[in-house]
C-alpha cells in the first residue's frame, strides 16, 4: 500500500517537472524576442539589453531554468510587466478565490450528480431515469459561458435572488458555482448510473440480498462503494476540467479569479502573469490527483496489492 | 436518430448557410440596433443592427469548421502516435506515453489556453490548439485497441508475409479499430466546438467581426440585460449543435458496440 501511494508520489514529482519545463519554455517557445515583446516600442536599446541581464536571457536556456525554477519554489513568481507588481501578491488571493469556486461547484456537481446517478440506476426504465439522464447529456452539451449568462437573465435580472457580480456574502458565489458545475453533474450522475447497474448485477449484491440485508445498506453500503471507483477517477479529471472551466465562468460573473490573470495575461502578453496562472493550475492538478490516488486505495484493496 | 438529423442539419448550414443567409451578415444598421424579433428579421438585430440569423448562418461554417478541423489534426496526429506506440512498443512506447500520460493529466482548454498563448489569437492558431489537446486522447484510444489485436494470427500472418510495418498498421491494424475510433472522434468533434467557441467568447480565439458564435456571444454580452436575444440564439445554436453530436457519438457507439449499451 504504502509503495504503491510512494510510486505515485514519484510519478506526481515527474509530471511537476515536465510541467515546470513547459511552463519555462512557454517563453522560449514565442516567435521573435520575448523581452522586445514585453517592452514598449519606444524602450531603447540599452533599456532592452538591460532587462535581458536581470531577466537572465544572456545565460544558456538549462540555466535560466534552474534559476527560474529556484525563484519560483521560493515563491517568487517574478513581476507582472504590465500591472508592475510582484505577481505572487496578485496571484494568491485571486488563487483562493477560484480554489472556492472549483471545490464548491465540485461538491455541488457530486452531491446532485451522484444522488440523481444513483436513484436512476434503482428505477431503471423508469421516467425519473429517463428524463434524468436526458437532462444528463444536455448538462454536458451546453456551454458553460453561455449557461451562465443565461442564468444571470434568468436568477438576477428578472428575478433578483442572486447577484451576477463578484461580492462577499454567500449569494454572490451561487449562479457561478451552478454554472460551472453542470456538465460535471450531468457527466458524473450517468457515470455512476452505469456504474450501479454494473455493479446491482454482481453476486455479492444478490448475496447480501439473500443474507436478507436491508435495501439501504445494501445500496450505500455494498453497491455504492464499489460502484464508485470510476466515479471517482472522473471526479479527479473533471476537478481539472472545472479549474480551467473557472477560467470562462469568472470572466462572465467578474469573479476575482485566476482567470481574468490569465485571459488578460494572454491578451496584453504579460508572460510571466501567464506562466504564474498556468504553473500554479498545473501544480494543483498534480497534487488532485495525487489525493485521488490516495482514495483509490482505500475503496479498492486490489490496487494495494498493485505491483 | 434525433442526433443523426440534428447533425445533418448543421452540415447543411455549414455546407450552405451563407448563401441561406437573407441579408448581408457584416451589413450594418445602427438605427435598428438590438431591435427584437420582427417579420423581417425573425431573429432580430445585434448592438450594431446586423441581421442575428443572417450572422448565425454564416457563422456556422466557421465554429463547425474549426472544430472539425482541429479534431482532424488530433486525429491524425494521435492516431500516428498510438499506433507506432503500440506496435513497436519498447522504448520508443515508453517515450511517446510518457509525454501522452503527462498531458492526458491536464485538461484540453488549459494545454489550448498555453497553446494560444504562445502562438497568439486567430482562426488558424485556434485550429492549432485545440487539435494538438486533443493528440493524446486518441494516441491513447489507438495504442490500447492495437495492443489489444497486436498478437492476433491474422497480424502474425501478415509479418510472415515479410509485409512491412507501414503497411502491415494501415491496412491490417487500423481498419479493425476504425469502430471506436469513429464514436471518439464525434465526441471530441463536440468537445472541440465548447472548447472554440468559449475561447472566442474570452476573445481569445476568431476575432470580430466574424460571425463565429462565440464571438457573437462575446459582443452580445454588453447588452444581453437588455436586448436578450443577442445571446439566446447563438448560444442555442452551439448547445444543439454539441447536444446533436454527442447524441449522434451515442447512436454510433451502440450500433458499433451492443454490448456497452448501458449508459
Amino acid at each position: 500500500m504504502f509503495s504503491y501511494i510512494f510510486k505515485r508520489s514519484l510519478y506526481a514529482v515527474f509530471t511537476a517537472f515536465i510541467a515546470t519545463v513547459f511552463v519555462f519554455s512557454l517563453l522560449k517557445m514565442i516567435p521573435g524576442d520575448p523581452i522586445r515583446a514585453m517592452a514598449t516600442p519606444a524602450a531603447k536599446q540599452e533599456d532592452i539589453e538591460r532587462l535581458r541581464v536581470k531577466w537572465g536571457f544572456n545565460q544558456p536556456p538549462p540555466v535560466q531554468y534552474i534559476r527560474w525554477l529556484t525563484r519560483t519554489i521560493q515563491g517568487d513568481l517574478g513581476d507582472s510587466v504590465r500591472m508592475r507588481v510582484p505577481i505572487s501578491q496578485v496571484l494568491w488571493p485571486r488563487y483562493l478565490n477560484t480554489l472556492r469556486l472549483t471545490v464548491l461547484s465540485m461538491l455541488i456537481a457530486v452531491f446532485v450528480g451522484v444522488s440523481v446517478g444513483v436513484a436512476a440506476s434503482i428505477s431503471r426504465g423508469s421516467k425519473f431515469d429517463t428524463i434524468t439522464m436526458t437532462a444528463g447529456v444536455v448538462g454536458f452539451s451546453i456551454p458553460p459561458f453561455w449557461l451562465g449568462l443565461i442564468l444571470i437573465l434568468v436568477f438576477s435580472v428578472q428575478l433578483g435572488w442572486f447577484p451576477a457580480g463578484n461580492g462577499d456574502s454567500w449569494r454572490h458565489i451561487v449562479l457561478p458555482a451552478v454554472s460551472l458545475g453542470v456538465a460535471s453533474m450531468g457527466l458524473i450522475a450517468r457515470l455512476t448510473r452505469s456504474s450501479m447497474l454494473e455493479v446491482l448485477n454482481t453476486d455479492y449484491i444478490r448475496n447480501a440480498r439473500a443474507k436478507g440485508l436491508g435495501e439501504r445498506r445494501i445500496l450505500l453500503l455494498h453497491a455504492l462503494k464499489n460502484a464508485s471507483i470510476p466515479v471517482v477517477t472522473i471526479v479527479g479529471l473533471q476537478f481539472g476540467v472545472l479549474m480551467a472551466g473557472a477560467v470562462v465562468t469568472e470572466v462572465i460573473f467578474t469573479w476575482p479569479g485566476i482567470g481574468w490573470l490569465l485571459v488578460n495575461g494572454i491578451l496584453n502578453r504579460d508572460f510571466p502573469v501567464v506562466q504564474a496562472t498556468l504553473l500554479v493550475v498545473s501544480i494543483t492538478f498534480i497534487i488532485v490527483n495525487l489525493i485521488v490516488d490516495a482514495i483509490y486505495v482505500l475503496l479498492d484493496p486490489r490496487v494495494r496489492f498493485e505491483r | 436518430m434525433v442526433g443523426c438529423l440534428i447533425v445533418l442539419i448543421y452540415l447543411f448550414i455549414a455546407g450552405l448557410g451563407p448563401s441561406l443567409a437573407p441579408y448581408d451578415p457584416y451589413k450594418q444598421n445602427l438605427e435598428l440596433k438590438l431591435e427584437g424579433s420582427s417579420w423581417s428579421n425573425p431573429l432580430g438585430r445585434d448592438e450594431l443592427g446586423r441581421d442575428l440569423l443572417s450572422r448565425i448562418l454564416a457563422g456556422g461554417r466557421l465554429t463547425l469548421g474549426i472544430s472539425a478541423a482541429a479534431a482532424l489534426l488530433g486525429l491524425t496526429v494521435g492516431v500516428s502516435l498510438g499506433a507506432i506506440s503500440g506496435f513497436f512498443g519498447g522504448r520508443i512506447d515508453a517515450a511517446i506515453m510518457a509525454g501522452i500520460n503527462v498531458m492526458l493529466g491536464f485538461p484540453d482548454l488549459l494545454i489550448a489556453l498555453a497553446i494560444i498563448s504562445v502562438l497568439g489569437t486567430g482562426a488558424s492558431n485556434l485550429v492549432l490548439a485545440i487539435g494538438l489537446a486533443a493528440i493524446p486522447s486518441f494516441a491513447r484510444l489507438v495504442r490500447a485497441s492495437v495492443l489489444s489485436i497486436r498478437d492476433e494470427y491474422f497480424v502474425d500472418a501478415a509479418t510472415a508475409m515479410g509485409f512491412s510495418a507501414r503497411r502491415i498498421v494501415l491496412r491490417h491494424i487500423l481498419p479493425n479499430v476504425l469502430a471506436p475510433l469513429l464514436v471518439h472522434t464525434t465526441y471530441m468533434v463536440a468537445a472541440a466546438i465548447l472548447i472554440a467557441s468559449g475561447l472566442s467568447f474570452l476573445g481569445l480565439g476568431v476575432q470580430p467581426p466574424a460571425s463565429e458564435w462565440g464571438v457573437m456571444l462575446s459582443r452580445g454580452r454588453d447588452y444581453f440585460r437588455v436586448a436578450p436575444h443577442v445571446v439566446t440564439t447563438p448560444g442555442l445554436a452551439i448547445a444543439i449543435a454539441v447536444l446533436g453530436i454527442n447524441l449522434f457519438g451515442d447512436g454510433l457507439r451502440d450500433i458499433f458496440d451492443p454490448k456497452l449499451n448501458r449508459s
